[in-house]
This record gives structure tokens, sequence and C-alpha cells, in this order.
């Protein structure tokens, strides 16, 4: 069974009734983007119930288990809740930027959608700047968040947008200079291409395997980037009550919630296409439905990563945060992405044998991880020193 | 083929902007409104607000904002680098390098001058 092929027939029925090519066209965007926004409403459902199971049975709770089975239907519940909830704005917040800044943290989670391949060809939008689109509509949801932020009056909500200055922006070039290299190594900025680049070997094709620090690299980076555990310090209840959505209730607020969490699938989702090779798997070019079997079962397994991760860990410290991120991060990923450069041109150039190439990339990924830790230790062994002999005075060591 | 690709996002980026803005509509008519002077006040854990929120706030975020945008046109210049990789040959490579490694220096030049320090 072909998914291309149930979209083709579609088509193929609509021309048969007699409609002009136009409007063909139209009503196909016009289903495309439906189902797109049906998927991404659905998914935000069941992660959110997901979400709080996982962290439920991680941390010896039992998690949502009162509304329906297994607290199945408790996401809808809690929607039915939120709709039906009074809305407060503040008297002294800016109406306009604070009722917009949802409708775009909503609306740039939701265009994310539109170009993530689910199996082969079959995406919203094939389109040939796959890349550098999520990069520009992920800034987007930095300005809804800094907009919220400033439109609240609030101090607290105030500084929760500064710490969204600080942290997304600051870790947005890492993870810009990791997405690059899956764009080198293939020569296409398509999602699709480069989903397809991934194939052969019995999945040893995957970047993963090739660029283990990468995707390390890119793990962390999007762990800052979702605003989760341990990098949640723009909303970090113990400091700041909430942070930028502190002034929110009802559907705003909402808003804000299911933005939250369909951030995390789609950075699952742009990892699995970057790094685990899409929807690549056993007999996928014989039956290509199997794709999106694959796919979704690799986001999903990078989604429990991510909850796993954000169930486990305590928060960091803000100055922790940025240095790790600008003196650790940026260096790392400048390092490998000239590492690979440099390579993939010599192999190029001497027409090595590609498996060669790979094993090369690997080892270079392999002495860049281990200089990093060792540099990290070298600090850690300094900090855990000076902390014994201090008293009073916290004078910790620079990075 | 392309014209077909972007329609899509035309078509979709719209019904993303509307389907929130009705959404919330919807509420509006549904929901109860019963504001007062002390719900609508803002919230400070249940103290009386001393002064306006919108103060001076710390340089430190600027800094941090501007090393940002040198990095961030740094990666968009090398996103086309990255596409034509294979096409292009050892010079294109080396220029790559020396405009890295340029902003390397101004990341260490930052790193020196304690910018990236967080006081």
């Amino acid at each position: 069974m072909d998914l291309r092929a149930i979209g083709e027939s579609f088509i193929a029925w609509l021309q048969g009734l007699g409609i002009p090519d136009g409007w063909v066209l139209f009503i196909n965007w016009l289903v495309g983007s439906v189902l797109i926004l049906g998927l991404a409403l659905t998914l935000a459902l069941a992660l959110i119930w997901l979400e709080r199971k996982l962290a439920g049975r991680i941390q010896d709770r039992l998690g949502p288990n009162r509304v329906g089975p297994y607290g199945l239907i408790q996401p809808i519940a809690d929607a039915l809740k939120l709709l039906t909830k009074e809305d407060i704005t503040p008297a002294e917040a800016d109406r306009i930027t604070y009722n917009l800044a949802p409708i775009i943290a909503v609306f740039h989670v939701l265009m994310l959608f539109a170009v993530i391949p689910f199996a082969d060809q079959v995406v919203g939008a094939n389109i040939n700047v796959g890349v550098l689109y999520l990069m520009a509509f992920g800034a987007l949801g930095t300005m809804a968040m800094l907009m919220a932020g400033w439109a609240s009056r609030n101090k607290y909500a105030l500084l929760g947008g500064f710490r969204v200055v600080a942290q997304l922006l600051s870790y947005e070039i890492p993870i810009a200079l990791v997405m690059m290299i899956p764009v080198l190594l293939v020569g296409s900025l398509n999602l699709n291409d480069i989903a397809s680049g991934q194939g052969g070997l019995f999945g040893l094709g995957w970047f993963v395997w090739i660029m283990p620090a990468a995707f390390l690299l890119y793990f962390i980076a999007a762990l800052a980037e979702g605003e989760r555990a341990p990098f949640d310090l723009l909303e970090a209840e113990s400091e700041i009550v909430a942070g930028y959505n502190i002034e929110y209730s009802a559907m705003k607020f909402a808003w804000f919630y299911l933005a939250f969490f369909l951030n995390t699938w789609i950075l699952s989702a742009i990892a699995t296409t970057l790094f685990l090779g899409g929807w690549q798997g056993p007999f996928v070019d014989k039956i290509p439905a199997l794709g999106v079997v694959y796919f979704f079962a690799k986001t999903f397994f990078m989604f429990f990563l991510f909850a796993w991760v954000r169930a486990t860990f305590p928060r960091l410290r803000i100055d922790q945060m940025m240095a790790f991120c600008w003196k650790v991060l940026v260096p790392m990923g400048l390092a490998l992405l000239l590492g690979a450069a440099i390579i993939v041109k010599m192999g190029a150039e001497m027409s090595w044998p590609g498996y060669m190439t790979n094993v090369l990339l690997l080892v270079m990924n392999i002495v860049v991880l281990l200089v990093m830790l060792s540099l990290l230790g070298r600090y850690t062994r300094t900090l855990s020193e000076t902390k014994n002999k201090r008293l009073f005075a916290p004078e910790l060591p620079r990075l | 083929m392309l014209t077909q690709q972007y329609g899509l996002i035309g078509v979709f980026a719209v019904i993303a902007f509307i389907f929130p803005i009705v959404t919330l509509a919807f509420t509006w008519l549904i929901r109860p409104k019963r504001p007062n002077p002390l719900k609508n006040s803002t919230y400070e854990c249940g103290i009386e607000t001393v002064g306006d929120a919108w103060v001076q706030f710390r340089a430190q975020y600027y800094l941090f904002a501007l090393i940002f945008v040198v990095f961030d046109l740094e990666a968009i210049f090398l996103f086309p680098f990255a596409v034509a990789f294979n096409k292009v040959g050892w010079f294109a490579l080396f220029e790559a390098i020396i405009f890295v490694l340029m902003l390397f220096v101004g990341l260490i030049y930052a790193w020196k001058k304690n910018a990236l320090e967080w006081q």
C-alpha cells in the first residue's frame, strides 16, 4: 500500500468530477492543511497523557488514572475545562501584544509540521529549503515567549522573557551548527533527501552511527530549545513561579501548553529525520507505508528520551547553563562542522571508498568528544578542589 | 512543482493563524466574564505590587543577543556552503575554514573580555 497513491487517486477523482485544475490544486492544499492540523492536535493530546504517565512512573507515582481507562481521557477533560474557564487579562497588560503571543506560539509550532517527512514523499510541503525553514519558524517561538513576557507587565514574566532571550537564542547557535552537518553530508536542505540519504546497510547508514557526537550535541541543545529540564530556567517554578506565561489563564494558557508539547515532538521528529534515518527501516522499499510506522516509532523513542531526562534531572543555574552553551557546545559544534567538511572533501578528492570516509568521520567524532570530556573533567576537578578550600566566599574558577 | 509545494505552506499558514483566533473567539462566547479590580491586578504571589514591571534591565542580555546575531549570520552564510559543498573545490573549503576561524577568534575575544561570564 502506498500512501502517495491515495493522494494521487484523490486528485484523479476530483478531476473526474470536472472541477478545473486550479481548484483541484486548491482543494488538495486545503485537505492537506486540515490533515496536518488534525494530526498535530491529536498528537498534542496523546503527548500530554504520555508525558504525564511517563513522569509519574519514573518518579514512582501513578500519573493520571481517574478519567477513562489508564487516565486516557484526562487530556480531553483538561481541554474542556480550559475551554470554559474565565480568561483574565491583567489591567496593566499591553493588550494587543498580550493576546497575540499565544496565537503566534501555536502558529509557529503548527507551521513546523508542514515540512516533516512522515514517509518517503509523504510530506505536507516537500520544499528545497527544509532545514532553513525549520530554523526560521523555530525562532518565531522565541519571539512569542518574549512577547508574552513583556506584555504581561509582571516582574516574574519579564524575568522569564529575559531568560528566553538568553537561553533560546544562545542554544540556537549549536543547534544550527549541528543541523548543518547532515546538510553537508547529503548536499541538500530538503528533509526528504536527507532522510533518503541515510539508507542501506541495515540502518548503519544513519548519521547517528557516523556522527554520534553531533547527535549528542543536538540532543543537549534540543533539551534547551524545548525548555525542558535540566534547562527549564525560563519557567523555573521555585524562582519565577511560571515564567513568561504567569499571567495567562484559560485557553491562552492552553495554547502555550500545547505549543510546548508539540515543540518537543517536533524536535524529536527533526532528530529522527536528520540523524536516525527518518522513515528508513527494513522492507520500507517494498511496502512504503511501513515508513510511517518507523518514523513514528523513532520519534516517540526520542520523545521518551526527552521525557525521561525531564523527569530525572534537577535544574541548572543560569550562569552554568550559559557557560555550557558558549564555552562547550559552540566550540564543539564548530570543530565537528570543520572536521566533517575537511574529511568529506578529502574523501571526495582522493576518491576513497565510502566506508573509509565514514570510519574517519566516526574517529573524528570520538576524538572531539573525548577532548571535550577531558577538558570538562579537568574543570570539575579544579571546581571541587576550590570548593573544599572555601569558607564563605564562593569564588568559583572560570571555565 | 515548486509552486505547488509552497502553495500548501501558504494555505496552511492562513489556517494555522486563524485556527487559534477562532478558538479564542469561541471560548469568549461560552466562558464566564466577571472581572473585578482585584482579579485583574498583577499577580505577585498575593502581595501588592510595588512599582512598574517595565524597568531597566541588565546589559548582560544585550551582550548575549549581540554575540548571537554574529553567530546566527555565520550560520546563514554557512548553509549555502554546506549545500554546494560537493560542487565546490578546495578553495571554497579553505575560505569557509578561514571564515569560521575568524568567528572563533571573535568567540575567544568575547571569552577573554568576560562577555560570556554571567555576573
